[in-house]
């Protein structure tokens, strides 16, 4: 078997159908890719070529998706992920690029950090753009030196994890990032209200007992931040939206004109409170699985625009925290290799979402709110692809992940649709898990 | 009949004939207690674990009666004595234990669900004695056992449930216990220790202890924790005894026959005044005695499962 990724600048790619809504491309073509580049686009693209030649039959080549919240354990547990193995389970889900929480340890909250792990990822398929820390040691009291983080590579700030508690903390942040029009990502929560929960207030937490999250502490935090938002003027991304009621509140907030953009993740889709009856850890994250009727209502504000993104939380944590009682294990599932197999199967497949709103959420909006050039599938911009096989049947095997962790509640799940590779800075991974079965190289 | 699983994690879900099964033999067990050499050789040979993760006097003295009264041996540790203190997990206790042959394991653990944790990585039999603020289902069981005897019945009984239902284990267990056995049960305290949806858990709530008071016949009466207060969940033990606590003056004034339980230990003169716990209303000490005979019973119903009795239960 082929080392992952592999080296190839210059292939044939013959799909079944190329897809790119932003310039109106959905055909049948086969896609010559020189140097990293398209070169060109067409059922004949390959005419004369007499190089590598990759037989993608039945799939689509969309572009390359990007996952703008994940987690790499580099530096500090490099157990549970290194920056190495993030990228391979990241391309493994179908991720072409992803941007990296600062809460490692240390966190990436000065340039230097920042420069670290752009040189542990120079050579990966997957690129790998840091977000930088609010404040200095994630302490949420003095800013980080926001421009220099920024020319050092950072494209965005967060304190991900946590929330920024003092407001006029998070105003002054708003306020400066302002210089630089750059989003601030924000982990909404009122801790006070959380404190000591452990699953979604609800009606499963007075059954088993269990000290709940209530709703309202995220939908707490949500209005404190749309309102330093539209106050300050600045911009704001709100991460992980779980709940009905901060959907209603970031509409109506954008109605208004306010600047803000959001993400929820596959897991709040999915998967409601009632699997925390099961005591499994891995349905243990913050925020917590909320109930039918938030999912639901994420899945409206996915199709009407409030939610612009789709991102997986990616949150590696090592058995030896993780397999444990459930009130001991830590916060946090990973989802960089079930996210785009969850949503074609709970999406696209069963009506709930069009193919192109899920590249949109996965591929477009991530790019434009942080800022990254767009991934055109056209002749002359780099090759930066996504392959989809969209009626392979597969069953989820956490024992077959390239992430070092294995906390995903979704072991053993039977979805429809896979990502059977990627292409990207001139390399190519196909799937092994999904090889002869609509992808194989001559 | 027979129990349907070899664990006792908790009431919820569990059927009328299973609780029914577990009273019945607990009934027929009891009078074992009273003999000048109150022991049977039913768990002869028998290893059982009593795991102790949370500071408990009652139900382990109770447990651990209830084992060397079946003859089983046992081992015992609470927190403080043992690898806990070294920083062993739970699942590395229970893969030691797994290792020594244990044929059973009594836990009682902080955490919610950890009954359930070792059930899933343990051959033995798992007792749950108490998993964080989730299910005591002994504890509910022997309440059950003690209102059938002083009435015969639990179906149609009213049962009112007085204080924390929120953090409280006891509550839990015995609102599903009382309710599969067909007790219309009403809780009671004040509304920051009610939880949030608790009409999930398919009871009434009664505003007020004299609604309470005079609604019901049966009372359960739960340990009020000064840390609660300390939380801000009540402003004080003074206020919280002024509104819920079953004083003289309002036992005085009742005109009808009622029963007073409290699982224990008792903070006299906060949710329940002396008068009322010596009372002959009380049946808190039967609560006492009955709750060897029903660890008796579920420990015989458990671990005899699957094999051929050897011999009766009353020896």
């Amino acid at each position: 078997m082929d080392k992952f990724p592999i080296e190839k600048g210059t292939l044939l790619l013959r799909p079944g159908r190329v897809f790119d809504p932003r310039v109106n491309l959905d055909r049948v073509a086969d896609l010559l890719i020189v140097d990293g580049k398209i070169a060109k686009i067409g059922p004949k693209a390959g005419e004369g070529f007499e190089g590598e030649v990759v037989n993608l039959p039945g799939a689509v080549i969309v572009p390359g998706f990007f996952d703008m919240h994940v987690h790499l354990r580099e530096p500090g547990r490099e157990d549970e992920e290194t920056i190495e193995s993030g990228c391979l389970s990241a391309a493994a889900g179908g991720f072409t690029e992803i941007a990296c929480m600062p809460n490692t340890q240390p966190p990436i909250d000065e340039r230097s950090r920042v420069e670290f792990v752009l040189d542990r990822a120079k050579n990966q398929l997957v690129t790998v753009h840091p977000i930088a820390a609010v404040t200095k040691g994630q302490q949420g009291e003095e800013l980080t030196e926001m421009a220099d983080l920024i020319e050092a590579g950072a494209v965005a700030f967060s304190d991900d994890g946590r929330p920024i508690d003092r407001a006029v903390v998070l105003r002054r942040a708003l306020e400066y990032l302002k210089m630089f029009c750059r989003p601030l990502i924000s982990h909404c929560e009122d801790l006070s209200l959380s404190e000591g929960g452990m699953m979604n207030e609800g009606v499963v937490s007075a059954v088993l007992g269990f000290q709940g999250i209530p709703p309202l502490s995220e939908e707490s935090g949500v209005v404190r931040d749309l309102l330093i938002t539209e106050y300050t003027g600045g911009v704001i991304h709100i991460a992980h939206v779980s709940t009905a009621r901060a959907v209603r509140w970031i509409r109506e907030a954008k109605a208004r004109g306010v600047k803000v953009t959001a993400e929820t993740c596959p897991h709040y889709l999915v998967l409601t409170e009632e699997a925390v009856r099961s005591f499994d850890p891995n349905t243990k994250m913050n925020p917590p699985l909320r109930t039918e009727s938030d999912s639901k209502a994420l899945w409206e504000a996915l199709n009407d625009g409030t939610l612009d993104v789709l991102a997986t939380d990616h949150a590696p944590h090592s058995d030896e925290e993780k397999d444990m009682e459930f009130q001991s294990a830590p916060f946090g599932i990973i989802g960089l290799e079930t996210a785009v197999g969850i949503l074609l199967t709970y999406g696209v497949h069963q009506g709930r979402m069009k193919l192109n709103e899920l590249v949109y959420r996965m591929a477009i909006a991530p790019r434009k709110i942080l800022g990254i050039p767009e991934n055109l599938i056209q002749e002359g911009a780099k090759a930066n692809l996504t392959f989809l096989q969209l009626d392979l049947e597969w069953q989820v095997d956490k024992n077959r992940f390239f992430s070092k962790s294995r906390n995903t509640p979704f072991h053993d799940w039977k979805l429809k649709g896979a990502p059977i590779g990627v292409y990207n800075n001139k390399k190519l991974f196909l799937h092994p898990m999904f090889l002869n079965k609509g992808g194989n190289r001559h | 009949m027979e129990l349907r699983t070899r664990h006792l994690l908790g009431l919820e879900g569990m059927k009328k004939e299973e609780i029914l099964l577990i009273l019945d033999t607990a009934d027929s067990l009891k009078p074992i207690l009273d003999r000048p050499i109150p022991k049977v050789p039913t768990l002869r040979g028998k290893t059982i674990a009593n795991l102790f993760y949370e500071p408990s006097t009652r139900t382990r003295f109770s447990f651990e009666l209830a084992e060397k009264r079946l003859s089983a041996d046992t081992i015992s540790f609470s927190t403080g004595s043992s690898s806990v203190m070294k920083g062993e997990t739970l699942k590395d206790t229970a893969k030691n234990l797994a290792a020594m042959k244990v044929d059973a394991v009594v836990i009682r653990h902080s955490s919610v669900g950890a009954a359930h944790f070792l059930a899933n990585c343990l051959d033995a039999c798992v007792i749950n004695a108490g998993d964080g603020t989730h299910e005591h289902p002994t504890q509910a069981l022997l309440d059950m056992m003690t209102i059938r005897e002083k009435y015969g019945t639990l179906e149609g009984r009213k049962v009112a449930i007085i204080g924390d239902i929120a953090h409280s284990r006891v509550a839990r267990s015995n609102i599903h216990g009382l309710k599969t056995m067909g007790a219309e049960v009403g809780v009671c305290g004040p509304t920051t220790l009610l939880p949030m949806y608790i009409e999930a858990l398919g009871i009434q709530v009664y505003p007020r202890i004299e609604d309470a008071l005079e609604d019901a016949e049966v009372f359960i009466i739960l340990r009020i924790q000064l840390e609660r207060q300390k939380k801000g969940l009540f402003p004080s033990l003074r206020e919280y005894r002024a509104l819920f606590g079953m004083t003289k003056e309002r036992f005085r004034a009742l005109k009808k026959d009622i029963t007073i339980l409290h699982p224990g230990p008792i903070n006299r003169g906060i949710e329940i005044d002396s008068e009322v716990a010596d009372s002959s209303k009380s049946v808190i000490l039967d609560q006492v005695k009955n709750g060897v005979a029903v660890r008796m019973a579920v420990l015989y119903l458990l671990m005899s499962k699957g094999q051929k009795m050897e011999r009766k239960g009353d020896g």
